[in-house]
């Protein structure tokens, strides 16, 4: 079993128009940068791309926002792209914007075999307009349905040909349940490591849910507000 | 007088208490993390998967992969944990935070909050916001008493879009320390110097006045 491919072209094969994909991250942390630069570059359009934000305006999903690839984003902050605001605003890309422990919530459902959950968050908002609530212990919630996209595409730390991945610190966030609700799940990795040298005792993601694994290029690790004492 | 951000931090700060979970949202609410008071020992979560948020890194020393969820990057303290968002809000909606700490467009009088949406002009997302004013035991509002027009933001009703409903229990503002009732605000407290009439002039919601309202000790 052997999940390690080429490069970034072989690792998106099959990523076409108007598919729906998952990108790990939060903000610019954990962003797979070089399948997005890809993606860029193969010209699909019409996507619908489930990520917590959208990048900023010229890094990260915002290079896929400013070629107009991206039909709907489904996430649940984009503060910090004034060209994903633009767009919403104007109407020009389709938003469904979902709390973000809820988003966290349907990705999980969507790769562990659940079709749908009640959660509180949303409930008397405009969150709530179509969904059913029921009450349990006197408490309301909502009814969210789970989330499963045609490829994830997933930024790790390490990975080993099996597919099992490591995290470093908050690079882990979204990335984790989104490896287990592509149908395709890609991760993009800085070092792929022989096999049986990761710890079982701390893998993260367990291979089972991961069929490519590829060594990104160059990895500019962007920071949105370097935050240092003075 | 009225406080600045930093006077607002530094009261709420003292509703810590040893061995707190606490979840401090964007803008004035982080600041409260200065303030702790000592031998009050707090553990900051944060909704991007950290539970142990240390001080901001020493120059030279910024991590891309360790950040806060306003996207600053911080040190993790020793006993710090990772984990995925999943589990994130597994904590936060499992009501294992004991104090959420969040900024506000609108309070009203039964504890709705607005804090995410201004239709037309600014819809940012509401983040985690939602999951933390529906699931947490404890709810601090910190803002400002009026907006930049000298208008109130302690309403009778929201006219932003909802973050949540029946959720704020304090809010600690410029002015005063607010309570929120089954009978609507309470005065609970004044900042040093500012009048008790000042406070209602500036607020719109129904505001329970009794007696001798004392002034927050900074």
């Amino acid at each position: 079993m052997n999940k390690i491919v080429n490069d970034v072209t072989e690792a998106i094969k099959g990523i076409d128009s108007n598919m729906t994909l998952m990108l790990g991250g939060f903000g610019l942390c954990g962003i797979p940068e070089n399948a997005i630069q890809a993606l860029v570059e193969s010209n699909v359009t019409g996507l619908t791309c489930i990520s917590n934000n959208a990048g900023v305006d010229d890094f990260g999903l915002g290079l896929l926002l400013q070629k107009h690839q991206i039909k709907k984003m489904i996430s649940s902050y984009v503060g910090e792209n004034k060209e994903f605001e633009r767009q919403l605003l104007s109407g020009e890309l389709e938003v469904e914007l979902n709390p973000q422990g809820t988003l966290a919530e349907r990705v999980r459902a969507g790769g562990a075999g659940i079709p749908a959950f009640f959660v509180p968050a949303g409930v008397g908002t405009e969150v709530a307009i179509g969904k059913e609530v029921r009450e349990f212990n006197g408490k309301s919630y909502l009814l969210e349905t789970a989330l499963e996209a045609d490829f994830a595409i997933v930024k790790a730390w390490k990975a080993d040909k099996y597919g099992n991945l490591v995290f470093r610190d908050t690079a882990n966030n979204f990335n984790n349940m989104m490896a287990s609700a592509g149908k395709i799940t890609i991760a993009e990795v800085e070092e792929i490591v022989p096999v049986g040298s990761l710890d079982p005792n701390e893998i993260h993601t367990p291979g089972i849910f991961v069929q490519r694994v590829f060594k990104g290029e160059t990895f500019e690790k962007r920071i949105e507000f370097v935050t240092e004492q003075a | 007088m009225a406080l600045d951000k930093n006077g607002i931090a530094k009261r709420i700060a003292q509703e810590l208490k040893d061995g707190y979970y606490v979840n401090l949202g964007i803008g004035i609410p982080t600041l409260v993390a200065n303030y702790i008071p000592e031998g009050v020992e707090v553990i900051l979560q944060s909704e991007n998967g950290l539970l142990g948020i240390g001080p901001f890194p020493i120059k030279g020393e910024a991590k891309a992969d360790l950040i806060n969820a306003g996207k600053q990057t911080v040190t993790a303290i020793p006993g710090a944990a990772f984990f995925d968002s999943a589990l994130s809000f597994a904590m936060i909606r499992g009501g294992h935070v004991d104090l959420t700490v969040l900024g506000a467009f609108e309070v009203t009088d039964q504890g709705d909050i607005s804090s995410w949406k201004i239709p037309g002009k600014m819809v940012k997302g509401m983040g985690g916001a939602m999951d933390l004013v529906a699931s947490a035991k404890n709810i601090i509002v910190a803002t400002t008493h009026t907006d930049r027009n000298g208008k109130s933001k302690l309403l009778k009703k929201c006219e932003l879009p909802l973050t949540g409903v029946k959720c704020v229990k304090r809010i600690v503002t410029d002015l005063a320390v607010v309570d929120v009732t089954s009978e609507g605000f309470k005065l609970i407290e004044r900042a040093p110097g500012v009048t008790v009439d000042e406070i209602i002039q500036k607020t719109e919601g129904k505001l329970i006045v009794d007696g001798d309202i004392p002034e927050m000790n900074l």
